[in-house]
């Protein structure tokens, strides 16, 4: 029987999602709101909503005293390459589990998702100083590669987790049709996971943009991505709340519309196979 | 050319033997049904062949040359799946000619055969949609398109009419049939359905927990089953088999007598009974009938329409000629 739903019980759900859907996203309003503030109204006590003289000062500053674009273009790399990387290898690897499982392959996928719980700072010193022997400190190759085998646990399971909803026959199908193992993926399989690889491309880009840890501690300039851009407006000179303001706004805004573009796959991707 | 040879094939899966050596024989041409209950064996068997298991033990010849540890695509067979497992993301057309792309034929050939395949099996009309598109019965058609494009030595169909509703699989039935006397090329069929069995196949193998029970030809297993599993098992309805004081009269340990070899009579027979259900088809009426001392009911087909109901008495007399009689352990006694 389904289940009978009240215009009063419609009402107070809509506007309780509504409520919290608002205060998720209150902390990134308050920023943008604030990048346009003088310092003065930034900090100014009680709060100032809209009512104020809206400015494009902390823009103009920020800019001036930081190359965004460097940062920007840093972002991208980092982002890309170690996504790119991410799925040539994670494909494979995702194919095998899911096709010719082993005795022990839900094992080495729970041991490659227990790798996310080790806290990072574990072995800060030993990859800073790996990095350092081999002159890698500062540069993006490295940090490309870092951030791929961090996120690589999830993009391969995400992808085991597409792969299995793929009927066996339709590979042995392709066997048989003479299909060698390249072939098969190449052919059928890629072709048949677009949707989910679409899905955990997006994903892991985002997870790759906003990764804060490993970007800070290991670049100093070269390297540095938009993470770094935002924690130069933190501390050193006291704190100016319009003007990080200012370029946190500018950092998310890339992939603040990438995801707005994309939530429909998004959404899709990160559901998928829950209902079936 | 399309002769296959199982010598001494085995399957194991860890400790477990699912297929104990095995030896068969399959002429060039021959339409072969492997028949069996589920979980018998009969689609790893098929699958051994086509190369999607590893054997553990034996070998397989495929022409006289040892295929038993040849690729898949090595082994010059096509295979057409319960599931049909077409590629979702390609049109009929690009479907059929997948096999001929994956052997790097030019181009022309290819859609020369595509579409010499696309009209055999009336597909033409839908040679650009995807299987999205498609009904079950189209489906099944261009699984099939894609098997006979490459001209293989033998098919191997696992299976490929239980997923159709029942009037479409009596015309695939027939399709294949067909499909089967022009081509003159072996095939392969797995089915758990015993008519299918006997309507198209040359030389049927049924097989019971990986053990071949009998070989032969659908006649043949009607007549002279050797054992009561296959008695029982070849022949719709199944053959009624009674065992204790009746059978030891005969000499066995248990009778067999198919539905249809029984005399029925309102006056007088060997053995009396009342009728249970009755199922009327019009061609043929089938009499569930309770006979006191019998452990079962049995099953007694009657032709035409026979004007007898629930809880009549009826009597019954078994063709003399056409009692099988088995061993204590199930065997045929000559």
């Amino acid at each position: 029987m389904a289940r009978a739903v009240t215009t009063q019980r419609k009402i107070v759900f809509t506007a309780l999602a509504w409520g919290i859907g608002l205060m998720i996203f209150f902390p990134i309003l308050w920023t943008i709101l604030t990048s346009f503030k003088t310092e003065a109204t930034a900090i100014a006590d009680p709060p100032v909503f809209f009512n104020f003289d809206w400015t494009l000062e902390n823009y103009r500053v920020v800019q001036e005293r930081s190359d965004y674009m460097r940062y920007l273009w840093n972002s991208v790399a980092l982002a890309l390459g170690s996504t790119f990387l991410g799925i040539l290898i994670a494909v494979p690897a995702a194919w095998s589990m899911a096709f010719v499982p082993a005795r022990r392959t839900k094992d080495v996928l729970l041991w490659m998702l227990s790798t996310k719980m080790l806290p990072a700072v574990g072995v800060l010193y030993p990859i800073r100083l790996i990095l350092i022997q081999l002159g890698l400190l500062d540069s993006k190759i490295a940090l490309i590669f870092i951030l791929m085998l961090i996120n690589l646990p999830i993009i391969i399971w995400m992808l085991y987790t597409y792969f299995r909803e793929i009927p066996g026959e339709i590979l042995e199908a392709a066997r048989m049709d003479g299909a060698t193992l390249k072939d098969e993926i190449l052919y059928v399989l890629t072709p048949m996971a677009i949707p989910g690889i679409a899905s955990t491309v997006l994903l892991n880009i985002i997870l790759a943009w906003n990764e804060a840890f490993w970007t800070l501690t290991l670049t100093t300039v070269n390297a540095a991505p938009l993470t770094a851009f935002i924690a130069s407006y933190s501390s050193p000179e006291g704190l100016f709340y319009a003007k990080l303001s200012a370029a946190s706004t500018m950092a998310i805004a890339p992939i603040l519309i990438m995801g707005w573009f994309s939530q429909k796959q998004l959404v899709r991707g990160l559901t998928f196979g829950a209902v079936k | 050319m399309g002769r296959i040879t199982l010598d001494k094939v085995r399957k194991a899966f860890g400790d477990v033997e699912v297929i104990p050596p095995l030896d068969l024989r399959i002429e060039d041409g021959e339409f072969v049904v492997f028949v069996g209950p589920s979980g018998c064996g009969k689609s790893t068997l098929l699958r051994l062949i086509a190369g999607l298991e590893d054997v553990s033990g034996g070998e397989i010849r495929i022409d006289g040359t040892d295929a038993t540890h040849l690729s898949p695509a090595k082994r010059g067979l096509a295979m057409v799946f319960q599931s049909y497992a077409l590629y979702p993301h390609m049109t009929v057309r690009k479907n059929i000619a997948f096999p001929l792309k994956m052997a790097g034929m030019d181009k022309a050939e290819i859609d020369r055969r595509v579409d010499g395949a696309a009209k055999v099996l009336n597909l033409s009309s839908y040679i650009d949609r995807r299987p999205g598109q498609l009904s079950g019965g189209q489906r099944q058609r261009v699984a099939i398109g894609r098997a006979i494009v490459r001209e293989p030595s033998a098919f191997l169909f696992d299976e490929p009419l239980s997923n159709l509703d029942a009037a479409l699989r009596v015309g695939m039935r027939l399709e294949i049939s067909e499909l089967h006397k022009r081509l003159a090329t072996t095939m392969i069929y797995v089915t758990h359905d015993q008519v299918e069995a006997m309507t198209m196949a040359d030389k049927i193998v049924v097989l019971r927990a990986g053990h071949i029970e009998q070989v032969g030809s659908p006649l043949e297993l009607y007549r002279t089953p050797r054992n009561t599993f296959v008695a029982g098992f070849i022949g719709s309805p199944k053959m009624n088999l009674i065992e204790g004081a009746e059978a030891e009269k005969h000499g066995a340990h248990t009778i067999g007598v198919r539905p249809e070899h029984f005399q029925i009579s309102a006056e007088g027979g060997t053995w009396t009974g009342t009728i249970g259900v009755s199922e009327h088809l019009g061609s043929d009426t089938f009499f569930h009938v309770t006979v006191p001392g019998f452990a079962e009911p049995l099953t007694i087909r009657a032709g035409g329409e026979v004007d007898l109901h629930y809880g009549d008495t009826i009597h019954l007399t078994p063709d003399a000629s056409q009692i099988h009689r088995f061993d204590a352990k199930g065997l045929r006694l000559s």
